[in-house]
């Protein structure tokens, strides 16, 4: 597995196989070889934008949520897991060790659309036995990448 | 009125100012510049090593240092160079923390130089060696390294340059602008001219973590060669801590025990925040100089093609973090080609001459820049020479 590739991928997924080839010292070919080995095999799931809506007039609201389940026969969480990353506005889930057993990040536009997944969706099925929603104010940092306007080049201008 | 002609010493007067800081002063005064022209990181120092400083001064660590550095700072500089290139160092009286790498190499020449001695300074090089070496009374013997030698020094040229008056061989490697290195072997010939005579080496290992084909070799953990070596050395480019000026000198307790004197009247003691955060970096920091080093290596080999790949001709760099191209073939002077292409192309890149003569229709280019960068940067480059 080349995880030196997946690192730099991981960092900025717009860099091209010919870009790859050049910095790894190895053939293009090589790199895209990898590449379909590993988008085939579901190590690379996935090349996403990062975007921070609060530059946009797009409305967006994120909440993460805390859910107690009681254990199910056979499947433990599994199949509640299930019943809850089916929903579309369910960007992640998490199980988790400690006081609550799912966490949820769940993105809607506005505070009441999540209140309204939380109280109408997720609340009814029959093994969550309590929700903490909690909402996110401001996001500085995600997936690695800061919030912030870009940082300028401070090198060689203090004069 | 005072006649500042009579007043000014005459060796500071005739030093020119260094050929790097005026292409910078030039560049500030342009908009929307895409430069590849600094030689420092463009990481930030470690959060870690940061902390350890803010640490420090939130327990009130403010008081001057011994002299030589905390006690603790330089076992751990010995701990390092005999775990990273096999030569050791008397923590209590062979090693001194400095103000930058800059001020290790002024006492260095400062503690050995004579009237008239003659200092050998390999070109292309950083652009201190020659005004140092001459303020301290000291004649600099320019040796010319080539490109066709990959800018590492010619035995036989050294010889050469070997007068009864020799003092001292500077050894710029890994080497800022050209990003040659020495190897093992290659030091061994080196050593092999030195070993029998008094000559000492001043061995400039600020980049001995930046190399891409092998481990840096010291020249003072070669036989005979410990005993005739200082090496400078610092915390900013493997560390990314340019800021916080601090270097260090390891030499045999005779010179070190005379430059200690210099420094003691001149500085007391280098900065005692950048001490703390510099002991956290030697404890913990090799993963961080890893990752970096990673990184420009990825760097050079995308810098290196791109250029290729527009038609100019460039040896491999294989230390520091600098490529030197060759731009003579455009029939433009290493200066005019710059400027040309930092006025109609908005992008700078350092004249070679500014390291020496032999420097001369060459360019350093620096790549402690991200990828996106380079990439501009090249794009300028690249339209720049396709009009000539």
């Amino acid at each position: 597995m080349n995880t030196e590739l997946l690192k730099l991928l991981e960092n900025d997924a717009r860099l091209t196989a010919d870009q790859l080839a050049v910095m790894l010292g190895c053939d293009r070919e090589v790199i895209e070889a990898d590449l379909r080995e590993c988008e085939a095999n579901g190590t690379i799931l996935g090349y996403k934008t990062i975007v921070d809506w609060e530059k946009t007039e797009q409305e967006s609201v994120t909440a993460m949520i805390d859910v107690k389940l009681t254990p199910q026969p056979d499947r433990g969480f599994d199949r509640v897991a299930e019943k809850i990353y089916n929903y579309p506005e369910v960007k992640s889930v998490y199980l988790m060790s400690g006081a609550y057993d799912l966490s949820v990040l769940i993105e809607g536009r506005t505070m009441k659309e999540v209140a309204l997944f939380v109280s109408q969706k997720l609340a009814p099925i029959e093994a969550v036995m309590s929700t903490a929603t909690h909402f996110v104010l401001h996001k500085y940092k995600d997936k690695g990448v800061l919030y912030e306007t870009p940082e300028i080049d401070e090198r060689g201008t203090f004069n | 009125m005072i006649d500042y002609s009579k007043v000014l010493s005459r060796t500071v007067v005739d030093t020119p100012k260094s050929g790097i800081r005026k292409f910078f002063d030039l560049m500030s005064t342009m908009q929307d510049v895409v430069g590849l022209t600094v030689g420092e990181p463009d990481f930030q120092t470690p959060w870690h090593i940061r902390e350890a400083g803010i640490v420090s001064l939130e327990r009130g660590k403010t008081y001057y240092t011994a002299n030589a550095g905390l006690m603790e700072l330089r076992s751990e500089i010995n701990n390092y160079m005999t775990r990273r290139f096999g030569v050791s160092y008397d923590p209590a009286s062979e090693v001194i923390v400095t103000v930058g790498g800059s001020e290790a190499i002024d006492i260095a020449f400062r503690s050995v130089i004579e009237p008239g001695d003659e200092i050998i300074v390999p070109t292309p090089s950083f652009v201190c060696y020659a005004p140092l070496a001459r303020m301290a009374g000291g004649v600099p013997v320019i040796l010319e390294t080539k490109f066709e030698d990959k800018f590492k020094i010619d035995p036989e040229a050294l010889k050469a340059a070997i007068t009864p008056k020799t003092k001292m061989l500077v050894l710029p490697y890994p080497n800022n602008p050209t990003g040659a290195i020495m190897t093992r072997e290659e030091l061994a010939d080196i050593a092999e001219i030195l070993r029998d005579t008094n000559i000492l080496v001043l061995s400039d290992e600020i980049y001995a973590e930046m190399t891409y084909t092998g481990n840096h070799c010291s020249i003072a953990s070669l036989e005979g060669m410990r005993e005739r070596t200082v090496i400078a050395s610092g915390f900013s480019k493997a560390y990314a801590m340019t800021g916080w000026r601090l270097g260090y000198l390891c030499a045999p307790k005779q010179i070190a025990e005379q430059m200690l004197k210099i420094h003691q009247y001149g500085i007391m003691s280098s900065p005692t925040t950048a001490q703390f955060a510099a002991i956290e970096a030697l404890k913990n920091g090799e993963e961080d100089i890893q990752m970096m080093v990673g990184e420009y290596n990825r760097r050079r080999r995308y810098i290196y093609n791109g250029l290729k790949s527009i038609g100019i001709e460039s040896f491999e760099p294989e230390g520091a973090f600098y490529i030197f191209p060759r731009i003579g073939d455009y029939g433009l002077s290493g200066e005019e080609f710059c400027n040309k292409l930092l006025y109609d192309y908005k992008c700078a890149i350092v004249p070679g001459g500014a390291f020496g003569e032999s420097g001369e229709g060459f360019a350093r280019i620096s790549y402690a820049y991200s990828i996106k960068h380079i990439t501009q940067a090249l794009e300028r480059i690249e339209a720049f020479v396709k009009t000539l």
